[in-house]
């Protein structure tokens, strides 16, 4: 069963996500803005004629200067399709000119434009079951957030759900409380954090990037056929799906989402 | 659309009107060179590095395991080994490479077997076909029209600035149309398939755009 064909394309799912309309771009407007790090911030936004989007999902967002120049950057949703307002979680990119503008500069009432969803594969939704794997380091956890959140929403019949989340340092988490509170009320759902640099004092977890051994511990084994779904800066993406089809995860049940270093 | 199209990198004249753009308070270029615009498609800017975008894991293909295929109609036209397709006519290009996902990358260059050649090589005068399908290890696929392949527009590539390719950038090879957007230089390419009617890909069957040219900025279905 685990055993991927040669020829056989990935599966589409989700078609009915395929849009035939342009995707227009909207004034987005700033409702409010929460420090989740040192570093990111999140911004919950107004938008006019908003039509839904699956978990998983981005947008692409285009700020406007003065004199006319114009910068567009992709960020993941971070809210699930049932908020009102959609969540877009934001890194401080060292010289990145649009993240550091959002991060440094933009205020509750601001605007800029939106356009989207984009993107209809790495996408989870409850009809797609579990169980549910997912990996991520860093601001990788945003599109996974969007799952999570999304499948906390549901009362009962949960799909069981694992989040492994490397982090440098426990302050770089995010979502942290969420998370845990989410994890303390569901017995369904495993977070399991690793921090890679730094540590407080009496930390009995993980303290080493997400190898091939903690993979296997932590993981539902290939057997129960998970929805896998790695996201984070690509050698992190590339390491842990490499590991994944080590272990014996079919490599078309794993869905990956990389962020480049130039991303701004 | 917006009535006035805005570049990146480019001072429109005027202000855009706020019913329209809302100007972002104190946003301002902070990019330290300016990209002539006629390198820079609208809504692209540069990169130094080499990101890395794919749907799954980067397979990890042994050249002893790879062939090319060339089918049409359920009939296979051609097939090489590694060996044998390395002995084809060789080709060296220069072009500026341009992702839906905003970045581009100027002056890379490729080594490979452009699509002339491989129809040269298949006794082809032209493609049985208008439109090809490219189908890569892992299962991704994507559609590419012959008029974007034939006059040294497309090729197989083998060879990046001189070296081979690696997993994570499609090697040991993917196809480059480097004047469409990226995701239609399929990585791990394996088998081309020629098709009477197009058909749409992976990418293409998920909202993004059939053609994708970065000049006309058609990244998504509509665009």
């Amino acid at each position: 069963m685990a055993t991927p064909g040669k020829n056989r394309d990935m599966t589409v799912i989700e078609t009915s996500a395929v849009s035939v309309r342009r995707l227009e771009w909207q004034r987005a407007e700033v409702r409010k803005i929460m420090v989740e790090t040192p570093r990111v911030k999140s911004f919950l936004l107004h938008l006019p004629s908003w039509l839904g989007h699956l978990p998983g999902q981005h947008v692409d967002i285009r700020l406007t200067a003065e004199d006319g120049y114009q910068a567009q950057r992709s960020y993941s949703i971070a809210s699930p399709p049932e908020d009102k307002l959609l969540t877009l979680t934001v890194e401080r990119v060292e010289n990145g000119e649009v993240s550091q503008y959002l991060i440094d500069d933009v205020r509750v009432g601001d605007q800029f434009e939106v356009r989207g969803p984009i993107g209809g594969y790495f996408v989870w939704t409850t009809s797609m079951g579990g169980p549910l794997c997912l990996a991520a380091a860093g601001s990788g956890v945003v599109p996974l957030m969007a799952m999570l959140r999304h499948r906390c929403r549901r009362r009962k019949n949960r799909a069981p759900a694992l989040l492994l989340y490397s982090s440098r340092s426990l302050e770089d988490v995010i979502y942290r409380d969420e998370l845990d509170s989410m994890a303390h009320r569901d017995s369904d759902l495993h977070v399991v954090n690793t921090l890679t640099r730094q540590q407080p004092e009496g930390w009995i977890g993980y303290r080493r990037r997400i190898d091939k051994e903690l993979l296997a511990e932590a993981f539902v084994p290939p057997e129960w056929n998970p929805n896998i779904f790695v996201c984070g800066p690509t050698p992190f993406v590339e390491n842990v799906s490499r590991f994944l089809v080590e272990l014996g995860y079919d490599s078309l049940t794993i869905k990956t989402e990389r962020f480049g270093p130039s991303g701004g | 659309m917006t009535k006035r199209r805005l570049r990146d990198g480019s001072r429109s004249k005027g202000t855009p009107s706020m019913d329209k753009t809302p100007i972002s308070r104190g946003f301002r270029s902070r990019r330290q060179q300016q990209t002539p615009k006629i390198r820079l498609p609208p809504g692209q800017y540069v990169t130094m590095d080499f990101p890395v975008l794919s749907a799954g894991p980067t397979p990890q293909i042994k050249v002893e395991n790879w062939t090319l295929d060339i089918q049409s109609g359920g009939s296979l036209l051609g097939t090489w080994s590694w060996a044998a397709f390395e002995a084809l006519p060789q080709t060296t290009i220069k072009r500026d490479i341009h992702c839906v996902t905003k970045w581009s990358k100027l002056d890379t260059t490729w080594q490979g077997v452009t699509f002339d050649d491989l129809l040269k090589a298949l006794g082809l005068a032209e493609a049985p076909t208008p439109y090809v399908m490219a189908h890569c290890d892992g299962g991704y696929t994507t559609n590419v029209q012959v008029a974007d392949l034939v006059g040294g527009k497309g090729m197989i590539a083998t060879r990046y600035e001189g070296l081979p390719i690696l997993p994570a950038h499609g090697g040991p090879a993917r196809l480059l149309v480097p004047h469409l957007y990226f995701w239609k230089s399929g990585k791990w390419v394996r088998r081309l398939r020629f098709m009477k009617a197009d058909e749409r890909g992976f990418w293409e069957s998920l909202g993004y755009h059939n053609y994708g040219d970065p000049w006309k900025e058609q990244r998504y279905d509509g665009d």
